[in-house]
């Protein structure tokens, strides 16, 4: 029987819950790297039971774990002293940790600067690793998005990066600025159909495509609309806060900016809004049910000002549509007094059939459906508030 | 606590301590003047998981919310070639890398 694994980033650790098909009784091993921040984990689909890790501190920076096992052990970057300095595999030491923007004349970008939150002009400065997405193929390729936003790649397993400064430098950064969250690459989806493209989207500067294994990127936000930017359909400027593929249909891609959720049929050269009867199109989350492509799920968030649900009512919505028609999913979820938040990486599917939906709230519950969404259960309820959710089908 | 002649002894956060795989204080060999900087060499050397923890893997700067202290003093803001106290060289006293309290 196949079985789950579900990926658990929190302000305070990484968790591991697992679970068989049936998606019933979980087993739940953690914290792993207590009392770090785990913006992201992600899993290998080339290999699974490769796990990438994110764990990051305003104290001490970034560093980059992995599993080869599943979850049970992880490789640091570094070793106890007396041992190797790497670890099976090559991975890693303190070169691991080693997030440097690329200024080289031969393939790098000068550093410029972006946008600041008073208007003035910032450098780049390097922050943290917000997502990691490992390549679809090769187990030791794996990109990571990061703040202040940049994408790099390693193609040895983490042990070293490498930034992909046609990103960085093709021309707009100046124009970029920083989210209230920090000005972060958190979105990376890679095109099983087009192992040369990839879509990348930053808060607060929008949405990039590349088609040439990210030499070249060009801004795909064709038909955003933002009030809060001086020319609000600018090419660049843009809050996106997620977006979602499913992969059996690469062309179309949905959108969760600041408000408005968003749909393109053409790979992100042109949007429309289906933000259609959503109670509030703020929020932060969206995915793709794993074997209907026209089924999209969103967590309203009240307003960018409140940052907790609507109405006090954990509600997840579904449209089966592709957008414009959304129904409430609330069976099994909190009805009043609810004042949660899902964050942009939080919501999963997994791929059985049913499908599984999951999603983390920053009240520290992790929810579950094994039925695309028609009823919850919780699996955690009191974890720390959490960061980002991921799900391997196993 | 008195270290071993010619070793400087470390305290690190236990987040670092943790990520080092240590317990306690570290003591190392650091050649010629201790300094903060040559400390840190000699800490990221060892236990290179480090690197980039204490300070910037690009500026060598120290982090913000990290400070350095040894004798009842702050030495952050010093230069990181000023030479260490005596106390520290000698092995009286252990250089303490700490983290800032915050978070409420």
């Amino acid at each position: 029987m196949s079985k789950v694994r579900v990926l658990v980033g929190t302000k305070k650790g990484a968790f591991i819950l697992t679970a068989d098909g049936k998606r019933e009784k979980w087993t739940v091993s953690g914290p792993h790297f207590a009392g770090w921040e785990i913006y992201h984990m992600k899993g290998s689909p080339a290999s699974p039971n490769r796990i990438y890790a994110s764990q990051t501190s305003g104290w001490f920076g970034q560093v980059i774990q992995r599993s080869d096992d599943g979850g049970k052990t992880w490789i640091q970057p570094g070793t106890p002293p007396g041992e190797s300095t790497t670890g099976p595999g090559g991975m890693p030491k303190g070169e691991s940790n080693k997030f440097v923007y690329d200024t080289s004349a031969e393939t790098g970008k000068a550093l410029t600067t972006h946008q600041w939150y008073d208007g003035t002009q910032h450098p780049w400065e390097f922050k943290r690793v917000w997502h990691i997405e490992p390549s679809l193929t090769e187990p030791d390729v794996v990109y990571a998005g990061v703040e202040d936003a940049a994408i790099f790649r390693s193609k040895d397993g983490g042990k070293s990066w490498q930034e992909l400064a046609g990103l960085r430098g093709h021309g707009t950064g100046p124009k970029w600025q920083p989210g209230a969250g920090g000005m972060c690459l958190h979105t990376i989806i890679h095109d099983p159909s087009k192992p040369e493209r990839m879509v990348i989207a930053i808060s607060a500067a929008g949405a990039f495509r590349t088609d040439d294994g990210g030499k070249t990127w060009k801004p795909i936000n064709k038909g955003l609309h933002s009030q809060y930017i001086p020319d609000p359909a600018a090419e660049v400027g843009h809050c996106v806060h997620h977006i979602a593929m499913n992969a059996d249909r690469p062309n179309v891609l949905f959108m969760k900016k600041h408000w408005d959720v968003m749909r393109s049929d053409d790979a992100g050269d042109n949007w429309k809004e289906v933000s259609g009867n959503l109670p509030t199109d703020f929020g932060f989350v969206i995915d793709v049910h794993a074997h209907e492509p026209e089924t999209v799920y969103v967590i309203p968030i009240k307003s960018d000002g409140e940052h907790y649900v609507h109405e006090g009512k954990l509600r997840v919505y579904r449209s089966r549509t592709g957008g414009n028609e959304w129904e409430p999913l609330t069976k099994g979820l909190p009805q009043k007094d609810c004042y949660v938040n899902v964050l942009r990486d939080a919501l999963a599917v997994d791929s059985l059939d049913k499908c599984g939906v999951y999603f983390g709230t920053t009240g520290g519950q992790v929810y579950c459906s094994a039925n695309a969404g028609n009823s919850w259960k919780a699996i955690v309820r009191d974890l720390p508030a959490v960061l980002s959710v991921e799900v391997q089908t196993l | 606590m008195t270290g071993s002649p010619g070793k400087i002894r470390i305290i690190l956060p236990p987040h670092l301590r943790g990520l080092a795989h240590v317990k306690g204080e570290i003591s190392l060999d650091v050649a010629g003047t201790p300094t903060v900087r040559s400390v840190l060499d000699a800490l990221e050397a060892t236990y290179p998981m480090l690197q980039g923890t204490i300070r910037d893997h690009v500026t060598q700067q120290r982090r913000p919310f990290l400070r350095f202290f040894a004798c009842e003093e702050d030495l952050s803001h010093e230069s990181p070639d000023t030479p260490l106290p005596d106390a520290v060289v000698s092995g009286k006293e252990p250089l303490v890398i700490l983290g800032a309290i915050a978070g409420g």
